[in-house]
């Protein structure tokens, strides 16, 4: 065993960019199912964003403009999966799970002449200052750009959620749909929005990993990705601090547990293997969950 | 599942139906279980350009369909017996996972012949297939062991199956010969094929001080992240990888399915199909090495390609005592070459040789 190869300031700095995209799919679906819609095609968003970013940043030649497309493409999906629950009222649970199917299809067609391309370079901020704390700076301010951005979508959430009008609308949607439709709020309206954003914030975490942390196009390459953040999203209790807490944790122990392994730590590999999974339920867990949103999943007609 | 499996599943439905009413001549209906997407660019990519093969030989008297992505398991079970039930004559599950499963599905179909790859449980329509990847394992050890600087070689392990012991062990052994201070550091990844997942423990890999990286994982990933890091060397897994050369990829193994598929097939329509149980290696092509760049030193490339024909021409074993194993204790004597089977044989192998530091998990 020789835990001196672990280099910790490095150790850090790839959690964050371990734990980015379920951030980013996390709390897009977060916003969705605060807003009472349960999306379960996050994973085919985010197959559907890593190849649309893929695509336009290898076209294009700018990261940039491919994760805008990421971002569109994600949004796209859930519209569809938008039209399908909110007006033709189908099943979210079926279609959720359909839209991860066809998304993993549709990638898999528009992905075939970019297998084993190169995609631009997105380089990292060294943040003038910051970014020279020892350490510290190297954690957390020399990353890429995306890292800041997941960062800031989270702050932004949480602050719409809790601190304006806005987000208090989004959530009475979510808590109990007939009584804001009643108030006059316009329900389909509130939960097509939010299906908007949550599939643009999964098409990013899609893309960062086509474009930023394998880099490049793999048909299948979000390998349950979406997954993970769905689950994420429930233990957090449907909170965005806690979803960071979660993604970082998730993310920081599966890069621990290669680092343990690769130095040879006497712990069995099973072991290892499944702490990530295992550190983040029981954390989460053991923070008590929240109470999921009252409508949650339930089809809203204003009829009723 | 993709979409595109599901229009190839109606296009089969479709095409049988038609068939039958046209001559009564129906093709014969090939299947394939994949682990991974054929766009993985590794292990099940060439899977597929074995199926193609075999569309290319024999054109209309054949038709094939695939699934991909199946997981190892139960789920495959299903897969398989779908395909059955949708009249496949012959059908191949590419992944070792897939063993109980297809002999469960065989024995509910024996008048469909199965041919399972890299396990080891025969039926009477259940054959095995696999390759001695452990040849071109030997290889590239010898390769990694001599460019190596820091003398420490990663290598990103999939799950602990003999098959991929005996990849570490093959490795180890030429990279030890040459060079007697490299040390391995093995991580599991418990996954055939996720990008991300790959790329992290390649990263891991590097940041601990590797300079080289052998993967037995399927996708490209890992090429991209030594790629990044710069300053690594790779090889090609399963496929040339060639899109990743001169560096990072110095070298590679490639699995050509072809050959047999075709041959398979053809047994099936000449009524001649038996069980049978096939190892080959580099000596009937069904191993091959890619191409050497020129980022491995001449006098390096010339030995290892020294080595390749050694092993084709069978004058040369990659498992040829004396050989301890991990513990100490004595595997192979003096002169002694390993066995396929048995005890202590190459097919079960489940130790590591003396040299490689840490445990295999149960």
């Amino acid at each position: 065993m020789d835990l001196s190869a672990i280099n910790p300031i490095l150790f850090f700095a790839s959690l964050m960019v371990a734990a980015t995209p379920i951030i980013l799919a996390g709390i897009g679906e977060l916003v969705v199912e605060r807003a009472g819609v349960l999306n379960l095609g996050v994973e085919g968003m985010m197959i559907l964003g890593a190849v649309c970013g893929f695509i336009v940043a290898v076209n294009t030649g700018s990261a940039w403009l491919g994760f805008l497309g990421a971002a569109l493409g994600g949004a796209l999906l859930a519209l569809l999966f938008g039209v399908l629950t909110q007006c033709l009222l189908s099943n979210q649970v079926a279609t959720g799970l359909a839209l991860t199917l066809f998304g993993l299809g549709l990638s898999a067609l528009m992905g075939q002449g970019y297998i084993g391309i190169k995609g631009p370079v997105f380089a990292d901020w060294h943040i003038p200052i910051l970014g020279d704390i020892p350490v510290l700076g190297p954690i957390m301010f020399q990353q890429d750009p995306m890292v800041y951005i997941a960062l800031l979508i989270v702050l932004g959430t949480g602050l719409f959620l809790n601190r304006t009008r806005a987000g208090l609308i989004l959530r009475a949607v979510g808590e109990n749909h007939d009584a804001a439709h009643q108030l006059g709020y316009k329900v389909i309206r509130v939960r097509l929005m939010a299906l908007a954003f949550g599939g643009a914030c999964a098409g990013l975490g899609g893309a960062y990993l086509s474009l930023v942390r394998v880099p490049q196009w793999t048909e299948g390459m979000t390998a349950g990705a979406g997954w993970i953040a769905l689950a994420i999203v429930v233990f957090a209790g449907w909170k965005p601090w806690r979803l960071l807490l979660g993604a970082y944790l998730f993310g920081g122990v599966t890069v621990l547990q290669l680092n343990l392994q690769a130095a040879g730590v006497a712990i069995p590999v099973e072991y290892l293997s499944m702490s990530p999974y295992l550190a983040t339920i029981v954390v989460l867990v053991i923070m008590s969950a929240g109470r999921a949103p009252g409508s949650l999943g339930r089809i809203f007609h204003a009829s009723h | 599942m993709s979409l595109r499996t599901i229009l190839a599943g109606a296009a089969l439905a479709a095409g049988l139906t038609s068939g039958a009413v046209a001559d009564g001549h129906e093709p014969l209906t090939v299947g394939f279980v994949y682990v991974g997407p054929v766009g993985d660019g590794g292990w099940t990519y060439e899977h597929d350009q074995g199926r193609l093969a075999v569309e290319e030989a024999f054109g209309e008297k054949v038709e094939t369909v695939f699934v991909e992505n199946v997981p190892e398991g139960p789920d495959s079970e299903r897969v398989m017996t779908q395909m059955a039930l949708q009249g496949a004559d012959l059908i191949f599950t590419t992944s070792f996972g897939y063993m109980d499963p297809t002999i469960n599905v065989a024995a509910k179909f024996p008048d469909v012949k199965f041919e399972h790859a890299t396990g080891y449980k025969q039926a009477d329509n259940v054959s095995v297939y696999s390759a001695r990847f452990y040849e071109g394992r030997a290889v590239q050890g010898h390769i990694a062991g001599n460019i190596t600087e820091s003398n420490i070689v990663g290598y990103i392990a999939s799950f602990p199956i003999p098959e991929v012991i005996r990849g570490i062990n093959a490795a180890y052994l030429h990279a030890a010969a040459v060079n007697p201070d490299v040390e391995f550091k093995i991580v599991w990844v418990y996954t055939w094929f996720d990008p991300a997942k790959e790329a992290e423990a390649a990263n891991v890999l590097i940041e601990q001080g590797a300079d080289v990286v052998l993967q037995h994982t399927d996708s490209t990933a890992p090429q991209a992240a030594a790629q990044a890091a710069g300053g690594v060397y790779t090889f090609g897994q399963a496929s040339d990888m060639t899109e990743f050369g001169p560096v990072p990829r110095v070298s590679s193994i490639i699995d050509n399915w072809a050959p047999y598929y075709i041959a398979r097939t053809q047994a099936v329509m000449d009524g001649t199909w038996e069980s049978v149980s096939t190892w080959d290696g580099i000596d009937t092509g069904m191993v091959e090495i890619g191409e050497i760049t020129d980022a491995v030193p001449a006098d390096v490339k010339a030995e290892a390609l020294a080595m390749v024909e050694a092993m084709r021409t069978g004058a040369y074993h990659p498992f040829t005592g004396p050989i301890n194993k991990q513990d100490g204790s004595v595997w192979l004597a003096e002169g002694e070459v390993a066995s396929d089977y048995g005890d202590d044989g190459l097919a079960g192998m489940n130790f590591y040789v003396e040299g490689v530091s840490g445990e295999i998990p149960e």
